[in-house]
Formats: structure tokens, sequence, C-alpha cells
């Protein structure tokens, strides 16, 4: 198991080796020039040259594709072409919004999807089962900016329960940080309790036939048992696989969930750097969201033996 | 005599509207006592499996509902019993086990765990005593080694132990009713009779009355005290084994009797045509891999040399993972031998590459064990039969006509290749599928353990075809098996496998007259109901 880690985790350098080629090679090879952005409308030819002399951008991309190599590799991102920052204390700055925006989303698509899909299962062809499936369809179908106006509209607005925009840092205090991320996060989150309900559905389906379910209740196990302690277990695989694909899609959701709750995170921080050609910053962003990528097909694959005994690596 | 644990009078259980009948049981009485095994007997459709499952109030909601008669356990009518009070009976007066223990049994769950849960349910002893219970019920079931089955997962133990796991689940808190679905049907014969060994221990020593469902009249032979015997979802005899197995009455349970075949070889004549399959030191090695190191080696088959005569039928015996389906397997080129040859006629296939293999792929054709998964669900019959022939240049229409041709061979209507596989029984999808290979015009036919999913009438009847096409076609017929008796009614000649080694071959009646090898004695042995006389109709 431990060599079966250490194997996965070293096949992450090759895969982080081939993002940063192609990152890099792709916004070199892009006709835009984040000199001529920050000498700004007015500048003559030479101060942009020499804008790109200090940007290092005049060397050839090999040099400058192995000087950035060689400084990620000790841990040094360089620095914001744009902002007066290093690129490291932008990217950790707007982390935890993007963090906290994410886990709160996959926390609440979890813990209703999963319950209202065993449910369906289990009173398949019921009235239940015709209402969760319907909203699983209409969760798929609606637009993600509509729920979200819609939500303002309700909540925000006319209640006043929540505010309309804006994210308060968990150091202000658990509530308000709370009450910040929760219209933004049940508006993400529409569509996962769509995709998981479904799948946790089907699963359930398929396992609720198994001969063990029989057993179980011919044990005298309560049904509520039956369906928890014997069927979910079964029908996790399925399930958390899509949880991993949901995760994944949701760290590129954001960057549009982030700009219509101006949430400062790295979404946010996505758009601002690549309108501003900030290579070092998208850089970063971009192995950063590969590197999260990879481990959480990492972490999908070694749950994958907590659910099903019979999976070994 | 006191009263009987358990009194069936007069239950119905309605089918839904659409069914071939109304009834799935039909005013069922029987009654089971203290200590006694009852066998309930009949193919299926019979309505065995809707009684137990009615008793123990497992019948599947809104398909099927018991509509008269009464169930009672102890006197206590269970149809009437609420949910609740149903739940609290299920384990602790009346517990089932079932035909398959892989499936039976939660596979994410440790076996401790799933004979706990049961404690769990219905006590509220703590876990220490729990423990210590469930390790007594599990050397009581003569579990080997109970503390490491106790943490153990179902799939790293062997379809014996699970079956004892079962068991140990249904008895861990002395239940007054043990019902059994067939559940020796999935088991080895070695491993058959050690489990039935073990329900007759446990029923004696604990004064347990078992409900026992099979469809096996050797099983009956054994074990049981009294026998009822079903069909259509009636009860159409019933009586003690010795009356019902020596004397039957009714004219189906004669049938079903002398369906099933004798342990006798009868005499068949020596075959002296050209050989036309035979493999020489034919291996299949699995599991060599292993990136970083060499993982363990399983020799699957291991050095098998056979020969197959034309219009002879080689019969190869064994217990599941003797490398019986292996040696098909590789003979049919489904998976690559690792080493040996195989001729057929005069070429030698085993090394062949898939393109050489190909024009001679229609030389060999095999029928599978389960004729609803070896039929592609989706297609016409007639489609699934003349895929092959169209595949080899045949044109459409002349493919057709053979196909039609063919249905009536097998005993089928020719108009019925429209139709799907769902709309046919179990023995007429193992007839399409013998069409279906025959329809390549094979030289070599497999027949793995195609008849071993048919109820024993059907059964009979499939042989029979396999026989006649045989000589019809003076097919080489590989006839693999773990069932001694169809071994015995249809080869020529024996191979028994043990652990992918042959360990004897020859011809069928003297390998039944003179087993050499213990472990052939040992299967001889274990066949069920090898002692009883039945009585037989005298054959025509």
């Amino acid at each position: 198991m431990i060599s079966y880690i250490l194997r996965r985790l070293a096949a992450t350098i090759p895969v982080m080796l081939i993002v940063a080629v192609l990152v890099f090679l792709m916004l070199r090879l892009t006709p835009s020039d984040p000199a001529a952005i920050i000498a700004g409308d007015n500048a003559t030819s030479e101060q942009i040259l020499a804008i790109r002399a200090k940007l290092g951008l005049d060397q050839p991309i090999v040099t400058q594709f192995f000087t950035w190599l060689g400084r990620v590799l000790s841990g040094d991102f360089g620095n914001s072409f744009f902002f007066k920052k290093t690129v490291w204390e932008l990217v950790s700055n707007r982390i935890e919004p993007t963090l906290s925006l994410s886990a709160l989303t996959m926390v609440f698509a979890i813990a209703i999807a999963v319950p209202l899909g065993a449910i369906a299962a289990y009173r398949q062809g019921t009235l239940i089962d015709r209402v969760v499936m319907g909203f699983s369809v209409l969760g798929f179908s609606v637009p993600v900016f509509v729920i979200g106006y819609v939500l303002v509209y309700v909540f925000a607005i006319n209640l006043g329960w929540f505010p309309v925009q804006g994210y308060q840092r968990l150091a202000s205090g658990i509530g308000p940080w709370l009450q910040s991320l929760i219209l933004p996060a049940v508006t993400l989150s529409v569509i996962y309790i769509a995709l998981i309900a479904r799948m946790t559905r089907t699963s359930m389906l398929d396992v609720l036939s198994e001969d063990y379910i029989r057993t179980a209740r011919a044990k005298g196990q309560t049904e509520a048992k039956v369906l928890f302690r014997h069927a979910l277990k079964n029908a996790a695989v399925p399930i958390v696989t899509v949880v991993g694909i949901g995760i994944a899609l949701l760290i590129g959701g954001v960057v549009v969930t982030e700009s219509v709750y101006s949430i400062p995170g790295l979404g946010r921080l996505t758009v601002d750097a690549v309108l501003a050609r900030d290579f070092p910053v998208i850089q970063a962003i971009i192995l950063l969201f590969s590197l999260v990528y990879v481990l959480i097909n990492l972490i999908v694959d070694l749950s994958y033996t907590i659910f099903d005994p019979r999976i070994r690596h | 005599m006191s009263e009987p644990i358990l009194q069936i009078s007069n239950l119905s259980v309605d089918l839904p509207r659409n069914g071939d009948r109304s009834h799935a049981v039909e005013k069922v009485s029987f009654s089971v006592n203290a200590g006694e095994i009852v066998c309930v007997v009949g193919e299926s459709g019979s309505g065995k499996s809707v009684t137990a499952h009615s008793v123990m109030g497992l019948l599947p909601k809104g398909q099927l509902t018991p509509t008269g008669g009464e169930i009672l356990l102890e006197g206590e009518n269970v149809l009437n019993a609420s949910p609740g009070r149903l739940r609290a009976l299920r384990g602790t007066r009346m517990s089932m086990i079932f035909q398959e223990p892989m499936t039976a049994l939660n596979p994410v769950l440790t076996c401790g765990e799933q004979i706990d849960e049961v404690l769990q349910i219905h006590t509220d002893l703590a876990l220490a005593v729990r423990k210590e219970k469930v390790l007594a019920i599990m050397e009581a079931v003569h579990l080997p080694d109970p503390a490491r089955i106790y943490g153990a997962y179902p799939h790293q133990l062997s379809g014996g132990q699970r079956q004892r796991v079962m068991i140990a689940q249904a008895l861990v808190l002395d239940p007054v009713l043990l019902i059994a679905d067939e559940p020796t049907t999935a088991l080895d014969v070695t491993t058959q009779a050690q489990i039935l060994r073990l329900i007759s221990e446990m029923q004696e020593r604990r004064g347990t009355g078992v409900l026992f469902i099979t469809h096996d009249f050797g099983v009956v032979a054994d074990i049981a005290d009294r026998v009822v015997v079903m069909e259509k979802g009636q009860v159409v005899e019933m009586g003690t084994t010795e009356a019902v197995l020596k004397r039957p009455q009714h004219s189906y349970t004669r049938m079903l009797i002398d369906a099933v075949p004798t342990l006798d070889p009868p005499s068949r004549e020596e075959n002296a045509a050209p050989i036309m399959l035979e493999t020489a030191k034919l291996s299949k090695i699995y599991g060599t891999g292993g990136f970083f190191r060499k993982t363990g080696e399983v020799r699957a088959a291991s050095e098998v040399d056979l020969k197959v005569r034309g219009g002879e039928t080689l019969g190869i015996v064994g217990e599941s993972g003797s490398g019986k389906s292996t040696v098909a397997r590789c003979i049919a080129r489904l998976v690559d031998p690792t080493s040996g040859s195989i001729r057929v006629g005069d070429l030698d296939v085993a090394t062949m590459s898939e393109r050489e293999l190909r024009p001679h792929r229609r030389r060999c054709q095999i029928v599978f064990q389960d004729p609803y998964r070896s039929l592609n669900p989706r297609r016409s019959v007639g489609a699934s039969i003349i895929e092959g022939p169209v595949n080899f240049g045949t044109p459409h229409k002349e493919a057709y006509a053979m196909a039609r041709e063919l249905m009536s061979l097998v005993g089928l209507s020719p108009d019925a290749l429209d139709r799907y596989p769902h709309q046919f029984s179990g023995g007429q999808r193992q007839r399409i599928c013998i069409a279906r290979a025959l329809a390549m015009r094979p030289e070599i036919l497999i027949a793995d353990e195609a008849v071993s999913a048919l109820d024993v009438s059907v059964q009979t009847q499939v042989l029979e075809l396999l026989e006649d096409v045989r000589r019809k076609f003076n097919l080489a017929l590989l006839f693999i098996t773990h069932d001694l008796r169809v071994a015995a009614q249809i080869c020529d000649r024996i191979m028994v496998m043990k652990s992918g080694l042959v360990v004897e071959q020859g011809r069928t009646a003297e390998l039944f007259a003179a087993p050499q090898h213990p472990y052939t004695k040992a299967l001889f042995e274990a066949a069920p109901g090898r002692t009883f006389e039945f009585a037989r109709t005298p054959s025509m």
C-alpha cells in the first residue's frame, strides 16, 4: 500500500513536468506581449524593449523555461509581472476563499445528494423517486448564473439573510465566514447534487437487488440499516468516482462563481492574471490546479480500497 | 408427536397479472417438525423458493403477495405479523441460508461483523461476549482458525467456508427453523458433501427443524426425512423419503426421478475414427507479471495431453479451479496457452497469431454454461445464429435458410428466429446456443458445463440433443462438467482434473468401475445419493 502511494506520487512528477512545458509554451506562443500591456498605450518601443529585458522575455524560450523551472524547483515561483508582489504571496492569499468555497460546496452536495439518491432508489418508481429525479433534471439544465441570481434576489435582497456579495475570512469568525459562503456554495452545489444523486440512485438500484441485501433482511435487520449499512458501502465506488470528477470540475467552475459573487479567490486571480498576461502567475496557478487534480485522483483511487476490500493496489 | 414448528396450510401466493399463471403457489400445505429435515423438490418455477420466502416474509414487495392460507411458526401466523414482529422473528426463531454464498454475504463487511450483526440486532450483549459467541459458533461449524476468519472478507474464503459462515450466521441464535434454499447447488461435490453433513450435524445436535429446498434427488436421498414434491405451484406428492423415492405415486415425481442420470455408464462402442483434436503438454500459467517483483504463479493447466476422435465424446471432470474450463478455452483459443501444442486436424493452432487463426476459428465452437448470459439479449436469436456464418462470407439469405434448418434440428420452431432470448426458457436457450455453434459447421464442439444450469428433465433432453448432433455431424465433442452422473451418461472417455493436472483418464465404464486415483475415488464418494436405490421406470 505504502509503496503504491509512493509510486503514484512519483508518477506525478512527469505529469507536472509535461504540464509545465505545455503551459509555458502556450503562453509564450500566444501573440500578446505582456511588456506592451505593462508599458501602456503611449509607450515607445524602447520602453517596451527595456521592460521586456527586465522581465527576461528577451531571452530564448528554452533559456527562459529552464531559468523558471530551476527557480520553481527551489520553491521560488518568481514575481508577478503586474502586481508588485511575489507570485507565492498572491496565490497563497487567494487559496483560502477558493478552498472554503469548494469544500463547502462539496459538503453540501454530498450531504444532500447521497441520502436523496439512496432514498429514491429504495422507493423506486414512487412519488419521492420521481421528485428527486425531476429535481435532478432541473439541476442539470438550469444555468448556474440563473440559480445564483434567483437565490441572491430571494435570500439576500428580499429576506436579507445573507450578504449579496463578498467574502469574510475565516479569521473573522465562523459565523460571518459561513454566512458569506452559503449562497455561492448552494448555487454551485446544485449541479453536483443532481449529478451525485443520480449516480447514487443508479448504483444503489444495482446493489439493492443483490443477494446480500436479502440476507441482511433475513437476519432481521431494519430497513434503514439495510439501506445505509449494507447497501451504501457497496454502492460507494461509483459515487466516489463522480464526487472526484465533481471536485475536479468544481475547481474549473469557481472561476465563474467567484466573479459572480465577488469572492477574492484563485478564480478571480486567474481571470485577472490572464487579462494582464501575467505569465508567472498563470503558470503557478495552472501548476497548482494540475497538482490538485492529480492528488484528487490519487485520493479517489485510495478511497476505493476503503469502501471495497476486494480492491487492492 | 408434539406440534410441528412450521405448519403451512393452504398457502396461495399470487403472481402479477401478466404472468403465465395466476398463482406462484396454490393451496400449499405441509409441515416441518422439530429435528426433522423436510426437502421441497421441484424444478425451476415450481414455487419452492416462493414458499420458502413466504415463510421468512421476504417475497419481493408488490410483485408477489400471499393471498390465502396461513403459515404458523410455533403457532404464530407469520403472514399476519407486523414488519417489526417479522424482523424480530428472523434470525432468532427462523433463519435462512441461500444458494450462492459468495453473493449472499456482503462483500465489504468482514465475516465476523456479519455474524456479529445478528447478535447486535437481537441481543443487548456486550461486544466481548458477542465476539466470544461468534467465535464459538464458527468453531461449531468447523471453520478453521476462527480468529482469522473473523476478520476476513468473504472473497478471501473458499466457497465451502463461505457457506459455513452463512450457516454460522443463521444458527448463532439457535432458531427453531432453518430454511436452506439450494444451499449446496453452487458448491463442488466434495464441498457439498461436507456442507450436507454439517447441516445434518447441526440439526441433530440442536434439534432444529430444516426446510431444505433442492432440485437434486441425490441430495434428497442423502439428507431428507420427508419429501414434498412441487410442480407449477402445487404440492403433487409428499411422504417419507423412502416412500417417495422408492414408490413414487405421481407421474411428475416419477419423471423427475427417471431424469436423474444414473452413475452406471451405458456401454459404448469403441471408436476408431481419425483423431480430430490432440493436445500435447498444453499449459496455461497465470500471473507471472509484476513490474517490480515476480508475483505468484498459478498453473491453471499443466501439461495436459488429450486426444478426441471424430464422433467421440471426451469428458473433462473436475471441481472449480481444476483447470477444466481453462483447457477448453485454450483449445478454442479464447485464452492463449503458455506452452504446448493443440493440433486440430493437421494444424497446430496453439501458436498461431490471431490473423492466421481466423480461418480456423469456425472449426471449434463452444456452448457455455449459462444460456441466459451467453446470448446477446438485444439481438434476435436468428441474428445470433447467422452472425458467425455471415462473418465467414456466407450470403445472408443462405445463412438464414440454414438457421431455419438448424432450429428444427434442435427441436425449435424455425419461425421463432425473429424472437429474442428472453422469450425462451432456459432449455430452449441452450438449444439455440447449440444451433448457433452448429451454424459454423464445426469439427470440434466444446460443451462447457452446458447442462449444469438446467432442470433435470430439460437436462436429459439437451444431453440427447448433444448426442444426436455428435453422431450426425461426426463431431469431436469435448464435454466439460463437474457432474459425474451426467459424465457417466454421455462420455466415451473421461479425464479427471485437479488443480490444473490430469490425475486420471480412461474409458468411462472402466473409470466408473474401478477408479484408481484417490481424488477420483473421493469424487465418487461425494456424489450425492450414490448409495440410494431410486425407483426407476424401466427404460424402453
